[in-house]
């Protein structure tokens, strides 16, 4: 019996110190969770920063761009880049109207991605992270740099022969680069209007 | 839908087996529901039910009224699923909303091009954190349910709720809302656990499905309110809404709210993704007005396409919901503007949540426009579309033709005629 009793107390102890331990570790944290390695970080990270941080070794140009769009693209998005059943990506002249008609704030002709995107990093992420569709993650970074450098060529953002990398893709000049005003944001904070007004 | 109304021989094979177990291990009670089920009495001024539905499936997985037929619609301009397989915009039925909850399968459903939702086994799935942290972190379904979890009322909107005037039903011209009880862990608690660093500014989320959709939101925000959430009205998130696991960003435009969340990256600057750019403006006016929604309502009842038997009271009723925080006041007007009067909140009032409001109504049978407008805690209050068209100097009726920029808050008009249907007004 007394053993029982103490043994009791014994239980209630160690269940006592788990608890106490969870909440008040010294710096606050739960220590769940697994660490990942570096190898499985880098494999799942395909995050690549407007400065090109994250983009991989590798290299392509327009011309290399061209024939792998007319085998692993040209069958949704049209030969020339519009006119397929997906979006267009070569902007048309004269303009046509996007075969994948959209909510505001519309991606229609003038706005394809090669020309809005405020980065040439974001053209590369897409492509990289998204296409083909259906066989996505099946482009070696060599073509990504490759495909990256046809659409921005076709749309007429850099010349046929320059050579996209690590280095080059990061400073090519985007149309629309100056083309966004980013919203500041506080917790609690009001939209300007109708609370506050310009001039 | 179809397949449900005609159970196949497979489906009621198998069946029978359970109700017969289940027969057996519950007895009379079980016996007088499987009397109803066989032969399907009909209770007093009822029809007969027009199927025979098994004791297993009225026992696992509750089904509603066969008399109930509200549903979603896909948006006008794209079929869903498209020639890919794409679900695009697909709108939640707010003309039969009671309450504040969207029931889960009702809910909107909105990507930024379109999706196919993914087949995701949670016991696979993991979240990984890392970037600009101390401890990156990998965290199976089983731990995050080990860190304290919140329970939280919030709406999501997508930032394609515009109110256009061919819009005829209040399902059309505000269907990409809804609100849900959402549970999981605070994103703060995560990262907390994973250590920011210095000079972190920006968290980038991403998603498992195909595209792998990416969107960013500034550090303070992932800091403040948001939610690693794994259940919804109860149980575990839809697949359409993210299974296992989605962000929700409490008040801010739906395409923040990344679903099935497998990966978030602290990172020192706006990365500007595909599913970001789209959404801020060269206007910094009108980029002022993404992100946070503003202060929101819309009448539910009369609205577009219902139609009012005759003169008489009735129940008005709607929906008020802010960005901003909690919805404080909600007005009323019957004569399209002129006059005002404070509806009553009915039911539970939530920060950043739908809030349901109602008001004892007499409609005299004369034509009338009915609107509301709704003030949050913040003070902010909902802009009619005429004053919009002040703020941007535009004439006053330009947004009869044209879309709202940005995210679209403005006081939604229903005109009910004296044959008591009811049109949008705007
Ligand atoms: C099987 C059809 C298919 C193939 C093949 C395909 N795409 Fe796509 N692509 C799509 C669809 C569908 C979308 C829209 C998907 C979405 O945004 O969710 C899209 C979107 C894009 C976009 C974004 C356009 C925008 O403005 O939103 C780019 C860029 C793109 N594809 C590039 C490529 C490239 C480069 C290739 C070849 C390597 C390729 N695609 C192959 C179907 C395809």
């Amino acid at each position: 019996m007394r053993f029982r009793v103490a043994l009791t107390a014994m239980i209630l102890c160690l269940c006592c110190g788990g608890l106490a331990a969870a909440q008040s570790s010294t710096d606050g944290t739960y220590g769940v969770g697994k660490t990942p390695t570096p190898e499985e970080i880098r494999a799942a990270d395909i995050t690549i920063s407007p400065d090109g941080k994250n983009l991989p070794p590798g290299k392509g140009t327009a011309k290399a761009g061209a024939a792998i769009f007319a085998q692993k693209c040209a069958a949704c998005h049209g030969e020339n880049g519009y006119g397929g059943l997906a979006p267009i990506l070569i902007k048309p002249e004269p303009p046509v109207k996007s075969s994948t008609p959209c909510l505001a704030p519309c991606i229609g002709p003038g706005s394809v991605m090669p020309l809005h995107a405020p980065y040439a990093t974001v053209i590369w992420d897409y492509i990289n992270r998204a296409m083909p569709f259906r066989q996505e993650g099946s482009l070696e970074p060599d073509e990504v740099y490759a495909l990256t450098a046809f659409l921005l060529y076709k749309n007429g953002v850099i010349k046929e022969d320059e050579v996209l990398d690590q280095t080059t893709l990061p400073e090519v000049k985007m149309p629309n680069r100056d083309g966004y005003a980013i919203p500041d944001w506080k917790p609690g904070m009001p939209r300007p209007f109708p609370n506050k007004r310009k001039g | 839908m179809e397949s449900k109304k005609s159970p196949t021989t497979k489906r009621a094979t198998g069946s029978k087996q359970a109700s017969r177990r289940k027969f057996l291990a519950t007895g009379a009670a079980a016996a007088a529901l499987g009397a109803v089920q066989t032969t399907a009495v009909p209770a007093a001024g009822q029809t007969a039910a027009p199927e025979t539905k098994s004791l297993s499936d009225l026992i696992a997985y509750g089904d509603r009224s066969e008399y109930v037929k509200s549903v979603r619609v896909a948006v006008d301009e794209r079929p869903s699923p498209d020639e890919f397989g794409l679900t695009f915009h697909v709108l939640t039925p707010l003309q039969d909303s009671v309450g504040i909850i969207t029931p889960s399968s009702l809910h909107f459903i909105g990507t930024h091009r379109g999706s196919i939702v993914p087949d995701i086994d949670p016991k696979q799935h993991r979240l990984l954190i890392h970037g600009m942290v101390d401890r990156p972190l990998e965290f199976s379904m089983d731990d995050l349910r080990r860190f304290p979890a919140v329970s939280r009322v919030h709406f999501i909107e997508c930032l394609g709720n515009h109110s256009k005037a061919k819009d005829k039903t209040v399902q059309e011209t505000h269907g990409l809302t809804s609100c849900s009880e959402w549970t999981g862990v605070l994103l703060s608690t995560l990262l907390k656990e994973c250590g920011v660093q210095k000079g972190a500014s920006w968290v980038v989320s991403e998603g498992a499905e195909e595209v792998k959709g990416a969107g960013s939101i500034r550090l303070a925000k992932a800091m403040d309110d948001c939610i690693a959430a794994y259940g919804q009205n109860g149980e575990a998130v839809r697949p359409q809404q993210g299974f296992p696991l989605r962000l929700v960003v409490p008040g801010f435009e739906g395409i923040y709210n990344t679903k099935w969340l497998r990966r978030i990256k602290v990172v020192d600057r706006y990365y500007m993704t595909y599913n970001d750019y789209g959404h801020i403006s060269k206007d910094e006016e009108v980029a002022a007005l993404t992100f946070q929604w503003g202060p929101k309502s819309v009448i539910t009842f009369p609205s577009g396409g219902q139609t009012l038997p005759g003169p008489g009271v009735y129940q008005l009723t709607g929906l008020a919901w802010s960005g901003g925080g909690a919805v404080r006041r909600v007005e009323v007007s019957t004569d399209g503007g002129e006059t005002w009067k404070d509806a009553e909140i009915r039911g539970g009032v939530h920060p950043k949540a739908h809030t349901r409001f109602g008001m004892d109504w007499k409609w005299d049978g004369r034509e009338c426009v009915v609107v509301s407008r709704s003030t949050d805690e913040l003070g902010q209050v909902q802009p009619s579309r005429a004053e919009l068209a002040a703020f941007f100097k535009v004439p006053p009726d330009y947004y009869k033709t044209h879309g709202v920029q940005g995210s679209d808050n403005t006081i939604q008009p229903w005109r009910v005629e004296s044959d008591g249907s009811v049109h949008n007004a705007i």
